[in-house]
């Protein structure tokens, strides 16, 4: 099967997951964030490698944050930027998503950056754009979030260099994380020994084992001499009901508090892809303590997008 | 071109050249990677002991103007300047002259990062084929090789410099 | 009309035949196998030379999309695509739009269905009202005009106490119950099989216990009220383990299984592939050799195309909300004949799963080629490739996971009451 992202001779042409990518190419996209970051402490923190195209971000589900994070990042590489918000125009009309496609490619946009509920859209959007347009999922139902695995990977690696050398948990909702799955992928193909996932049952997916990870229920037990400790939003409808009986419950045995997070080793960096529900997955001593590095990976985010944009758009 | 010129010999007026044009508020902006090998030697030889002189690294492939054509460079270094731009005079330092749009895109960077007194560009061989107006004032060899000749700068294992020239066909 | 089907090697399983033999047609019936009948002459004559002649199909299950969804497909292009795959004979599921809940709507579907006079159709009657779940239909009016069965469709009775009172209903009368076993708090919003697959592409799953629990309980309420059962699209080696043990002790049911899920699993479903996602959910490959084991054993009785033709639209959506189904009236034959190699079973045992054994649970006469039975016959060139594809199908279905692949096995000619209603080059 031909791996949608990629073009014939190999090279990235949309991203869509992270899965199946070439471990060169997630390493391309690091080290090309390595030099982004220095672009945004400069006089001018603007490159001028996308100037004359037009990056049209297409969020057919809500989120302001990711959203933002995209547009500096189209912004800083010199591109024109045009931000809709689907959900609340033309789907509520009836077009079709592959209408509103066909419309924006009329007004000439390059790349398409799309967020959407659904898991597979921005394989479907891939699969019937023109030729020349690169697609970015910036979110698909539950499925992959590549450029957050990348940031993750990326922030990992700019404080644990060795890893090899790496035990990394990832607690949550992993059953409905699409940051999840592509922080596992990020992580396995560079090379992390040992991905932990910690989770009650109701919030993993079947056979989450054949994702490469090891199945933690008992939070004490999997964060032990961990070097990385990645946290998961746990979303609002998810507090109680079927899944879990309450917010307070899950603070207790899987929210991370201080006691917890000593249970890793001493220099254990502790992540969180926000927007953070302090008292519920956190604590905020942790998330405003000094092994946090919360803040770095939104800085980060933005190099990390600028290196993917920049390295799909030459991939003409 | 039958014989190459020896790029230790080419290295030492090149040194000897630029000695002259040194003050407090020089610069020297090495642009990768031949470019960045020529100023890592040259800094301990112009610059008297203890009195570092500023400098930098630029990697010029946000700048290039063949991004649409080729993409992005597989590997780019992050650019280092780690000094104030603004009044500064600059002495750009590359290996081989050529189109001038290498330092095209240097001197963009460069802006990017504030206003200098004033550019220039020493080079250690200038091959001739400019497409820009642009031109070395220092260089320690000139020749004029056809555009199928590639020359290029490589460096030893003990740091040590040669020339190659290829021919592509 | 009289027809000589000369040189062809003919394979009728119920009557234990299968070499090379003629077939003599008269009136719409089989008058003779072998040798000519005394004073017949034929006004034409099919060399069925390097072919081979079957009895035509009987497919279990084939949406014809009317009356209500037109714009998906219509009874012409379907029963058109049902004999150019061989199929002569075919049940279709209530879920229409009206739902086959009255028996004016069967006897106009009958109706339409005669006009064409293409394959026969025996369409399958709603077991409740709008299929609502809740009030049960006219079972012996809908029987009179013409329905062979009752079916839920893919929409669940969920209050176990209407299931109990339609079964019940339903064997005062000897009516089959069709049902395809799933039960609904589990596989809700589900839309691919719970497993690796489904866990990786993020999308919900439908645990195998759907189906199992669902089948525990319907065979349960068959054994209570005495029920016939059909039990539609079996998809879990549980679900095949559960009705064999059912069959072993005695209990009198029938299933079927799609040829999809004889053939693929849920890789098939690749990046996303909506023309993968079907009802039920492909599963596992440990479940579809268990579905092709249980059909060589004989606990899964026939196998059926599933047909259903879905507009292009519809499938342009990300895999969720794509619509279920893929057409198959075309794809039977070459994936039966595929199924026979691939698990080195000789054809005769193949197309009993789709001949005989679907018209005995029908109730039909159908599925042979005994003399004085109707001229329904399939010929076929077994050796033929051809690639499937939207301009190489008749039904106005153009969705596959088979799409773009190369099958083979031809249908050359079609014969319904001994008239030819396919033939191709």
């Amino acid at each position: 099967m031909q791996n949608p992202q990629l073009t014939n001779d190999g090279k990235l042409k949309h991203l869509l997951s992270i899965e199946g990518l070439p471990k060169a190419i997630i390493k391309q996209i690091l080290d090309t964030a390595e030099s982004f970051v220095g672009v945004a402490e400069r006089e001018v923190k603007k490159v001028p490698l996308l100037r004359g195209k037009t990056v049209c971000n297409l969020f057919f589900e809500n989120s302001t944050r990711t959203r933002t994070t995209f547009e500096i990042a189209a912004k800083r590489l010199s591109a024109d930027v045009i931000t809709l918000n689907v959900s609340t125009s033309s789907q509520s009309k009836g077009e079709t998503i592959l209408d509103t496609i066909d419309n924006l490619t009329a007004m000439h946009a390059d790349m398409f950056v799309v967020r959407h509920a659904q898991s597979g859209a921005a394989h479907m959007i891939a699969k019937h754009v023109a030729p020349h347009i690169h697609v970015i999922n910036a979110g698909d139902g539950r499925h992959a979030h590549p450029t957050q695995g990348l940031l993750d990977a990326f922030t990992i690696r700019r404080y644990k260099p060795e890893m090899h050398n790496l035990r990394v948990a990832i607690v949550g909702d992993i059953l409905h994380s699409r940051v999840a799955r592509s922080e596992i992928h990020a992580l396995t193909s560079l090379g992390v020994p040992e991905v932990r996932v910690i989770a009650p049952k109701t919030l993993l997916p079947e056979n989450v084992e054949k994702l490469g990870v090891h199945v933690f229920h008992d939070m004490r037990e999997g964060l032990k001499d961990v070097d990385v400790v990645m946290m998961l939003r746990l979303q609002n409808e998810r507090m109680a009901g079927a899944m879990l009986p309450s917010s307070q419950e899950y603070f207790k045995t899987y929210g991370l508090t201080p006691e917890k997070l000593a249970l890793a080793k001493p220099d254990a960096i502790v992540m969180h892809p926000g927007p953070m529900n302090r008292g519920v997955e956190i604590d905020s001593a942790v998330a405003d303590g000094k092994q946090s590095v919360i803040l770095p990976q939104v800085t980060y985010g933005i190099a990390v997008r600028m290196a993917v944009m920049s390295i799909l758009a030459g991939n003409s | 071109m039958k014989n190459l010129p020896d790029a230790e010999v080419l290295f030492e007026q090149l040194a000897e050249k630029i000695k002259p044009l040194i003050t407090s508020e020089t610069a020297l902006v090495g642009i990768h990677s031949g470019g960045a090998w020529l100023m890592e030697r040259l800094l301990p030889l112009i610059s008297p002991a203890g009195n570092g002189l500023a400098n930098g690294i630029l990697d010029v492939s946000f700048y290039r103007d063949d991004y649409s054509q080729r993409g992005l460079h597989t590997e780019t270094r992050p650019s280092q300047i780690p000094f104030e731009v603004e009044g500064r005079h600059i002495i750009l330092i590359d290996d081989v002259f050529y189109t001038g749009r290498t330092i095209r895109a240097a001197m963009n960077e460069l802006f990017d990062y504030g206003r200098p007194a004033s550019i220039s560009l020493a080079v250690l061989v200038n091959r001739g084929g400019r497409e820009l107006p642009i031109a070395p004032q220092i260089s320690a060899y000139e020749t004029t090789l056809t555009p199928d000749q590639n020359l290029q700068l490589l460096r030893q294992a003990d740091g040590h410099f040669y020339l190659t020239l290829e021919e592509n066909s | 009309m009289k027809i000589h089907i000369k040189n062809g090697h003919l394979i009728d399983p119920k009557n234990g035949i299968d070499s090379k033999k003629d077939l003599f047609i008269a009136a719409g019936k089989v008058v003779a196998i072998g040798n000519s009948p005394d004073s017949f002459v034929a006004n034409q004559t099919i060399d069925a030379n390097g072919l081979i002649v079957i009895p035509g199909l009987v497919d279990l299950s084939a949406r014809l999309r009317e009356p209500g969804f037109e714009h998906k497909a219509t009874l012409e292009s379907e029963m058109q695509a049902a004999v150019a795959g061989g199929i002569t004979s075919l049940a279709c599921p209530p879920d229409t739009d009206p739902v086959l809940d009255e028996p004016g709507l069967v006897e106009m579907l009958k109706h339409r269905a005669k006009q064409l006079n293409l394959a026969h159709v025996y369409p399958l009657g709603a077991l409740t009202h709008q299929l609502n779940g809740q009030e049960i239909t006219e079972m012996c009016e809908l029987t009179e005009a013409g329905c062979v069965g009752f079916s839920q469709a893919d929409i669940v009775i969920k209050d176990t106490q209407v299931l109990w009172r339609a079964m019940q209903y339903a064997a005062t009368f000897g009516f089959t119950v069709w049902l395809r076993p799933e039960e609904p708090y589990l596989a809700k919003d589900g839309v691919a099989h719970d497993g690796e697959v489904a866990a990786r592409l993020g999308l919900k799953g439908i645990p195998a216990a759907a189906e199992t629990l669902a089948i525990a309980s319907i065979l349960r309420i068959a054994k209570e009220t005495g029920a016939k059962v059909h039990l539609c699209r079996l998809s879990t080696a549980e679900g095949v383990d559960m009705v064999r043990a059912a069959k072993k002790a005695g209990q009198k049911i029938s299933c079927d299984v799609s040829a999809n899920h004889l053939h693929l699993t849920d890789f098939d479903i690749g990046f996303f592939d909506s023309n993968a996602h079907l009802r039920p959910p492909l599963r596992s490959q440990r479940d579809k050799e268990a579905l092709s084991a249980g059909l060589i054993d004989g606990t899964i009785d026939a196998i059926c195309s599933d047909h259903t033709p879905v507009d292009d639209d519809a499938k342009l959506y990300p895999f969720a909300e794509a619509e279920a189904g893929a057409t198959g009236l075309e794809l039977l034959l070459p994936l039966i004949l595929k199924w026979a190699e691939d698990n080195k079973l000789n054809l005769n045992q193949a197309i009993t799963a789709a001949t005989q054994m679907p018209a005995n649970i029908l109730g039909v006469a159908a599925g042979d080629l005994s003399v004085n039975s109707n001229a329904d016959v399939c010929i076929f060139d077994p050796k033929k490739y051809w690639k499937v594809e939207a301009n190489s199908l008749f039904s106005q279905g153009k969705n596959s996971p088979f799409l773009g692949l190369e099958l083979a096995g031809k249908v050359k000619y079609t014969l319904v009451n001994g008239h030819i209603v396919h033939q191709s080059t």
